[in-house]
């Protein structure tokens, strides 16, 4: 295998909802850094039926360079024609790093190529880095449940692979009118060449928890006593207008459902404020919002981990402390919420 | 007859590891090994196919001589048949070599019961990648079938089966033929205590135990490290945060502290 022929750094693409998925924003934000370090190019690879609409934002979003596959054979996710689309452009266009959002589909993807290919795959990154000479790919996550972190190298293999986790890279500002190359590519292969077939898509109405795009989120933990107890969270989220948030503790106990849990086996959330109520800070926990904006942790025992995550803290009793604080905002936002 | 195997991993209870604070690295004599979590919901799965539709459930783990507890474990889930691969050859595999090796070793057991169905977990709690269901699948060349929470229906005499597969706001229902790949939710099923009967089986019960000498047209070369494309170069622990300002004063004070400091952004209170 000869390194000098894979070049650039390419982002695999996905389609959700009808836009880009924001991870996929994210990332060539992360590949532009890369790829100016490297002095290459940034390329998107985007696979679907009727997407190549999506390629000028691709472009304002920093590629250079977008592959794409259009074709009613892409209608769906199925791995067997997608991974086929990402294995035959690997081979052709030869790719020095090959980065994925660490979603479902992303994950399942990446699996199939590396293993194809052959390459390593490094999963679930949220550091990423360059050797400016050598193209070695500096990939940094999480293992043992958040117990450590490790970096994880592709010495012998290119293209060098990872799928990253949602919400850790920033995105750049779109630069309006930026343009790039678009390339047209086609696969060989058939409806009938492929063995799954999706029969349905259920969506369903419990839609997806309001707390992914929240602005304010309150979130409680164990500490809140019970389900009773937990409705001081509820109350005061309704005051300030935040979503309802919780460890996973509190969804085990069944004070709030799954959707609403944040963590590493929850959601990763971002919002502007994010209130820790009668929460520990265990790692899982931390590691799932800790980009927040501004922290503010409650719990009464005060050297709980959650202090050393937190912007600022109040040591004290959550059931005597959120009643207060449900007060004074009622209060200085000129607002009566009734508690039913 | 159906035959289905679920690949199980023997790993560290992550809940309970310590790190040692002055070398920065895991004491893992501090955490006992457990079945992984999510392999038990393979297992379980399994057994509940078998008693809907009969046939043989067995289980294939790679690990240290110790994973037999794990094996056992599943032996009281339900399962009728253990195998393990274990081997010096085998270590520091990454999810390449592993993928490889339990291929080889699928491949062997399909000579004594042709397999119908593979059944993974999501992913493990220690490497935690979700890597090695998809990479079995390619290398058999079967469908992977990634975040399956349900199996409506497996059709045995028609080869095919129909899967609920997990998406952020649904599902998709996807009909694959036999034999495929599955990589199980926790939501699929809930495992029960195990019967009595099943744990006394478990006890006296003996793996099939192979090295890498007992499997056939293996290449070494992809096994273990020298397999492995990928390298843990480094190992640290997470970086500890410094910390932010604790208020202080009586309950009243802090809270009137804090409402100063979150006013700050009022932009964000319609
Ligand atoms: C593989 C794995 C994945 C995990 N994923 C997640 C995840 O995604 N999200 C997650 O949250 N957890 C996750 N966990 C669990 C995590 O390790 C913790 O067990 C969990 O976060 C603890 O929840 P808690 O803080 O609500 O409860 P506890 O740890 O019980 O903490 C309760 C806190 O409340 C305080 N308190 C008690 N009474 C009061 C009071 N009256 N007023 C104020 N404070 C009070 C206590 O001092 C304590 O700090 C995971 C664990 C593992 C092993
Ligand atoms: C700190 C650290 C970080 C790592 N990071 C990476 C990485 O980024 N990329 C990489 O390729 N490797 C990585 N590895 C190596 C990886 O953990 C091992 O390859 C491991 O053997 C399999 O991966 P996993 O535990 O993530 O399994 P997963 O892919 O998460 O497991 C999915 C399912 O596959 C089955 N399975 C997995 N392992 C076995 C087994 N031994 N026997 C039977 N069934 C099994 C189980 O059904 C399991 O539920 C890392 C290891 C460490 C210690």
């Amino acid at each position: 295998m000869n390194f000098e022929d894979y070049r650039g750094i390419w982002v695999f693409i996905e389609i959700k909802d009808g836009k880009v998925a924001p991870v996929s924003l994210e990332l060539l934000g992360a590949g532009r850094e890369l790829a100016d370090k490297r002095k290459s190019q940034l390329a998107g690879l985007l696979i679907g039926d009727g997407v190549e609409e999506y390629v000028q934002t691709l472009y304002e979003y920093g590629a250079d360079t977008v592959y794409v596959y259009d074709d009613p054979l892409f209608n769906h996710y199925r791995t067997e024609s997608f991974m086929r689309a990402v294995f035959d452009c690997c081979e052709k266009h030869k790719p020095e790093v090959l980065l994925y959002g660490a979603t479902a589909n992303g994950k399942d993807l990446a699996s199939a190529v590396a293993t194809d290919l052959p390459t390593g795959l490094t999963a679930d990154t949220t550091i990423l880095d360059i050797e400016e000479d050598t193209g070695l790919l500096l990939a940094s996550r999480p293992a043992f449940g958040g117990n450590i972190m490790a970096t994880i190298l592709c010495k012998k293999y290119r293209p060098q692979m990872a799928t990253v986790r949602p919400k850790v890279m920033k995105a750049l500002t779109p630069q309006e009118g930026r343009s790039g190359e678009l390339v047209r590519e086609t696969v060989d292969l058939k409806e009938d060449d492929i063995r799954t077939k999706v029969l349905e898509i259920v969506r369903e109405t419990t839609k997806k928890s309001s707390i992914d795009e929240a602005d304010i989120i309150v979130a409680g933990g164990k500490g809140l006593g019970s389900k009773a107890g937990f409705e001081l969270i509820h109350q005061f989220a309704q005051v300030i207008g935040a979503a309802v948030g919780g460890s996973r503790d509190v969804v085990e106990a069944g004070w709030i459902p799954h959707q609403n849990q944040v963590g590493q086996t929850g959601l990763t959330v971002t919002p502007k404020i994010y209130f820790a109520i009668g929460i520990s800070g265990a790692i899982q926990h931390i590691v799932g919002m800790q980009n927040s904006g501004l922290i503010i942790a409650i719990n009464k025992d005060p050297d709980a981990p959650i202090f050393q995550t937190c912007h600022y803290g109040i040591v004290g009793d959550a059931h005597e402390v959120v009643p207060l604080l449900i007060k004074a905002f009622e209060k200085a936002l000129d607002r009566r919420v009734s508690h039913v | 007859m159906l035959h289905i195997v679920a690949c199980i991993k023997q790993v560290p209870d992550t809940k309970i590891i310590k790190m040692n604070p002055k070398t920065n690295t895991m004491d893992r004599a501090s955490a006992p090994a457990i079945l992984n979590p999510y392999d038990a919901h393979a297992v379980e799965e399994a057994v509940r196919l078998k008693k809907r539709y009969g046939g043989l459930v067995s289980v294939l783990t790679m690990g240290p001589p110790p994973a037999v507890k794990a094996i056992k474990k599943c032996i009281e889930i339900g399962a009728d048949e253990g195998y393990m691969i274990s081997d010096r050859a085998f270590a520091g595999a990454d999810t390449l070599a592993t993928s490889y090796a339990l291929t080889k070793a699928l491949e062997k057991i399909s000579k004594i019961h042709p397999i119908d169905l593979i059944i993974c977990g999501k992913m493990t709690i220690d490497g935690d990648t979700g890597q090695v269901g998809p990479g079995i699948a390619r290398r058999l060349d079967i469908p992977p079938l990634t975040s399956v929470k349900k199996v409506v229906e497996v059709n045995e005499k028609e080869r095919y089966m129909v899967i609920h597969r997990k998406l952020e706001d649904g599902y998709e229902v996807i009909k694959s033929p036999l034999p495929c790949l599955l990589a199980v939710e926790k939501e699929i099923n809930k495992v029960p205590y195990s019967p009595l009967p099943n744990m006394m089986k478990a006890a006296r019960y003996k793996p099939i135990i192979w090295a890498v000498a007992d499997l056939e047209d293996i290449d070494r070369t992809q096994l273990g490290l020298k397999g492995s494309p990928t390298i843990v170069s480094k190992v640290w622990a997470p970086p500890k945060p410094q910390g932010g300002t604790i208020l202080d004063g009586t309950n009243d004070q802090q809270v009137q502290q804090l409402l100063d400091i979150v006013l700050e952004k009022k932009e964000l209170f319609q």
